[in-house]
């Protein structure tokens, strides 16, 4: 900004009664902040010591591939089919939903649906049915992993950690029919 | 200095048992169905080793899938490219075009055909090998002009645009590297040059030239680098501002003879590199005898392609290591520092050799 332009703030100084209905500032001069006044860094002078501090710098940097070179430890490739049994995925890896359950084979949903509302892709359907004391609770929690984009939102909606992401990640299927589950393996309580 | 046959057995039996011009004939076809071997399989080797090296370098495996070490990766990649349609784009030079990738495969063979690979293995040793080394190495200049300007395609026209800035600015330097060798040796042919370092390895011009010969070696690398189209002063390709340059157009076969030419160019100039400054096919002489006996043992064949692999494991490591420059920067390299550098180093090398201040 240069010294001509208005300053918005220097307005409130003027009185009421003085002011007149004036013609609109004229607007600031268009000013690009991010390039005005840049000019090309000049190349720093030409002198014996920076000449062999770059060449150093050269060989520096040889030096750290080399390093990675010699060393194979190093090497982050994972040979994926041969690696299956040690295979580690990270925590927040994001297969497809799972629906944990306790060792009495009990989970925590009360097909509340919040999931099924969350869900932008319709892949969930919550099927419910009464128990014998003809309570709601859940009969087959369908998840259609063919439409599911493995977003995360059910698992953000639901307030009972009834679902999670699951770290399956080898989906692929010949047909569609299995892709259609049913996540709960007991009726709800 | 002991005499070195110079006739294999198969050129001698050839002579021996044909009338004079067929001989002759014969033993050309030989020796052009070896280099063209040579080529193949270098070519091969060199385009797997490139892709394992740069692969370890970056902390990756590289190929490993087809074949053991994935030796046989740039073979199947080489079916892909060859069972690929030789696309024409719409408005190029159809002579230019076509003609482009035959040149820098061809420039690369010639340099092939004078480089002493062993004591008994070159196809001709010319009297002037130096300056028919540099003649036909601006075979590949031409292809790569040639081929960015038929291409009618902006990045490819860049590309070979820069590269001939590029090539003719960096072939100053490395022809002033190889007279200083030239120089010292007294002769131009390759094969005398190599024969001109024999003994232990203080002999060869690296250091046979005090001083010179180490700055000229490294300034030959830097030069040969740009001349070979390699990263970092890969201008010419520059994939991440031109798309590939001067191929970016070209499909299929087109496309692998430049590939291959690249890779054959780097082999033919670090074996120029070998027998210019690391004494060729000659052993590793270490100046104690029971060593050097044994040394000697390997046939010249083995230490050519052991020099010339250093070599060639140097280039790679240059790529993988420095980042790519801007093209006012690599010219000003040349223009302002190489050049002065390489003549001040002649005039260095010229005292040397006048004086005889020469490691005898």
């Amino acid at each position: 900004m240069s010294e001509e332009t208005p300053k918005p703030d220097a307005t409130p100084e003027v009185k009421p009664a003085e002011a007149k209905p004036a013609a609109p500032p004229p607007p600031p001069p268009v000013t690009y902040p991010r390039s005005a006044g840049v000019t090309m860094a000049a190349a720093p002078k030409a002198s014996l010591s920076r000449f062999l501090g770059d060449a150093f710098g050269l060989f520096k940097g040889m030096n750290v591939t080399m390093r990675y070179f010699r060393k194979p430890s190093r090497i982050v490739t994972r040979e994926y089919p041969e690696n299956r049994g040690t295979l580690k995925m990270s925590e927040r890896f994001r297969g497809q939903v799972v629906m944990p359950h306790d060792e009495k084979n009990e989970h925590t949903c009360t097909a509340c649906t919040l999931c099924e509302k969350a869900c932008p892709n319709g892949s969930i359907s919550i099927l419910t049915t009464k128990n014998l004391a003809s309570k709601r609770v859940l009969g087959a929690f369908v998840y259609r992993l063919s439409s599911c984009t493995l977003c995360n939102l059910c698992i953000e909606a639901c307030p009972f950690d009834a679902i999670r992401m699951g770290h399956g990640f080898e989906m692929a299927t010949f047909t569609r029919d299995p892709l259609d589950l049913i996540l709960n393996k007991t009726e709800g309580r | 200095m002991t005499e070195i046959p110079a006739n294999n057995p198969v050129g001698d039996f050839l002579r021996a048992n044909l009338p004079a011009p067929w001989a002759a004939i014969g033993n050309g076809l030989i020796a052009v169905a070896a280099l063209a071997g040579l080529v193949t399989v270098t070519a091969i080797f060199l385009i797997w080793l490139e892709r394992k090296v740069c692969a370890h370098f970056q902390a990756r495996l590289g190929p490993t899938r087809v074949g053991p070490f994935g030796l046989l990766q740039p073979i199947a990649d080489a079916i892909k490219l060859l069972m690929k349609e030789n696309v024409k784009p719409r408005g190029v030079d159809a002579l230019a075009y076509f003609l482009a990738p035959l040149l820098p495969i061809t420039g690369s063979f010639l340099v092939l055909a004078v480089i002493p690979f062993g004591p008994t293995l070159q196809v001709v040793d010319l009297q002037a090998g130096v300056v028919y080394v540099v003649a036909v190495s601006g075979l590949g200049i031409l292809g790569i002009l040639i081929g960015g300007w038929g291409s009618n395609n902006k990045y490819s026209l860049l590309g070979s645009m820069r590269s001939g800035a590029q090539l003719f600015s960096y072939e100053l330097s490395m022809v002033l590297c190889m007279l200083l060798i030239v120089m010292g040796s007294g002769t131009a042919s390759l094969r005398e040059i190599v024969l001109s370092q024999q003994g232990p390895f203080w002999h060869w011009w690296i250091i046979k030239m005090p001083l010179a010969g180490v700055a000229a070696f490294v300034l030959f690398m830097v030069s040969s680098t740009a001349e070979l189209n390699r990263g970092p002063l890969d201008l010419s390709e520059a994939e991440s501002e031109l798309t590939g340059g001067f191929h970016t157009e070209y499909t299929g076969i087109s496309f692998s003879m430049f590939f291959l030419a690249e890779f054959v160019n780097m082999f033919a100039s670090a074996g120029l590199g070998a027998t210019l400054f690391l004494g060729g096919f000659l052993p590793v002489q270490l100046g104690y005898a029971p060593v050097d006996h044994a040394l000697a043992m390997l046939p010249g064949v083995c230490w050519f392609f052991a020099k010339t692999y250093s070599l060639i494991f140097l280039y790679m490591w240059f790529r993988w290591t420095f980042p790519r420059l801007r093209i006012d920067h690599l010219l000003s390299l040349e223009w302002k520092f190489l050049l002065p550098a390489s003549m001040a180093n002649m005039l260095l090398g010229a005292t040397l050799v006048a004086f005889r201040w020469i490691i005898p």
